[in-house]
């Protein structure tokens, strides 16, 4: 799937670049787009490395089992293959909760070690089970309920109440992660 | 409230795990290293997906074949009754998140950030994920390849989503009902 996408994004891209006389334009976003990478993944190390470490003192203390207890027949609920106490589900849930509060960095951290952890219970290696499908999903529905950049946006240009727009969000947010795990639990079903 | 919640959030988390940890008597320092050496190790892991979908998503957009898709996209979508100025946003949004907040000011410059189309911009910027970004980050730091049905089942949860935030927010705007005023 990717493969495809992915191909036909540069190859219509570049075709389109050459009719419009754009190709110019191209070889300096090559440039730019493939230093971006490299400097975005090197601008994580710092930020992942600290929200490992805090998380590692979390796990170790037990924390993050107390959270996880609290939290357990809702999981077990949206993901039943991942099997009780699983590791998986503890990373999924640090994901889930550093999301919803903005805390996006922490977020790609955990939600990485998640997909390592859950890739443990593949039989298959290179094809995503079920309950991979519906950590992204729910992941790709959006969880962050205060959008502070918005915030910092509407403020900048002259709202009279920046923050009026918490409210609705929450709202669209809930409403979009609902759907996206009954639209994962259908697509499930018909596996 | 909320946004102060937000801001204090990462020293808040931050405190109670250390003070947790304390408490319990574990090495917290020895802990926190533990894990740390594994940042390295997760961001170097997922440096070439982030290139191979910065280049394409870069290339589609640069060459304006993007908005030659908005373009050609619109009659449907004028069909589906979404608001013609919030189209770009719908169509960029899943595939680029600078791209999506620069149609985000826009709209909120062109309409004011209070009118009912700056407000909808900005709770629908809110409420959604760049999807291609995250898809191809997550599978690819574990070398998946057959997605399944997560690409289908997330565009088919964000369309919908789409049409429920807009049909919502409608009625709320025109009632002048405020929710959760805080």
């Amino acid at each position: 799937m990717i493969n495809i996408i992915w191909f036909f994004m540069i190859f219509i891209g570049i075709i389109y670049g050459a009719l419009t006389g754009n190709l110019g334009e191209l070889n300096n976003i090559i440039l730019k787009e493939a230093q971006e990478g490299v400097t975005f993944a090197i601008s994580l190390i710092g930020i992942m490395s600290f929200w490992l470490g805090i998380m590692n003192i979390a796990q170790c203390s037990g924390l993050i089992k107390s959270i996880c207890n609290i939290f357990r027949p809702m999981m077990k609920m949206i993901f039943p293959d991942i099997p009780k106490g699983h590791p998986a589900e503890n990373w999924i849930l640090m994901n889930f909760i550093a999301n919803m509060f903005g805390v996006g960095n922490g977020a790609t951290a955990f939600g990485l070690k998640a997909m390592e952890e859950l890739d443990t219970l593949s039989p298959n290696n290179k094809k995503a089970t079920n309950a991979m499908s519906m950590f992204l999903i729910i992941n790709m529905s959006s969880l962050q309920l205060v959008p502070l950049t918005i915030i910092k946006i509407r403020q900048d240009y002259g709202s009279i109440n920046p923050t009026s727009i918490i409210g609705p969000t929450i709202l669209a947010t809930g409403l979009s992660t609902l759907v996206a795990i009954i639209v994962g639990k259908i697509f499930e079903r018909g596996n | 409230m909320l946004d102060i919640i937000s801001i204090a959030m990462v020293p808040f988390m931050v405190f109670i795990i250390l003070v947790h940890g304390y408490i319990k008597g574990i090495d917290i320092y020895s802990a926190f290293i533990e894990g740390a050496k594994e940042g390295l190790k997760t961001a170097i892991n997922i440096m070439p997906y982030l290139i191979a979908i910065f280049i394409a998503v870069g290339i589609f957009r640069g060459s304006t074949a993007l908005d030659m898709f908005i373009h050609l996209l619109s009659p449907i979508t004028n069909l589906l009754g979404l608001p013609q100025e919030i189209v770009p946003l719908v169509l960029i949004r899943p595939v680029s998140g600078s791209g999506a907040l620069g149609v985000v000011k826009d709209i909120i410059g062109n309409y004011g950030p209070d009118s009912f189309l700056g407000n909808l911009a900005g709770i629908m910027m809110g409420s959604s994920e760049t999807i291609f970004y995250t898809i191809t980050l997550y599978f690819g730091s574990i070398g998946i390849e057959d997605y399944g049905h997560t690409l289908k089942a997330a565009l088919i949860s964000y369309i919908i989503s789409i049409f429920i935030t807009i049909f919502i927010y409608g009625i709320i705007y025109n009632t002048q009902f405020t929710l959760f005023n805080i």
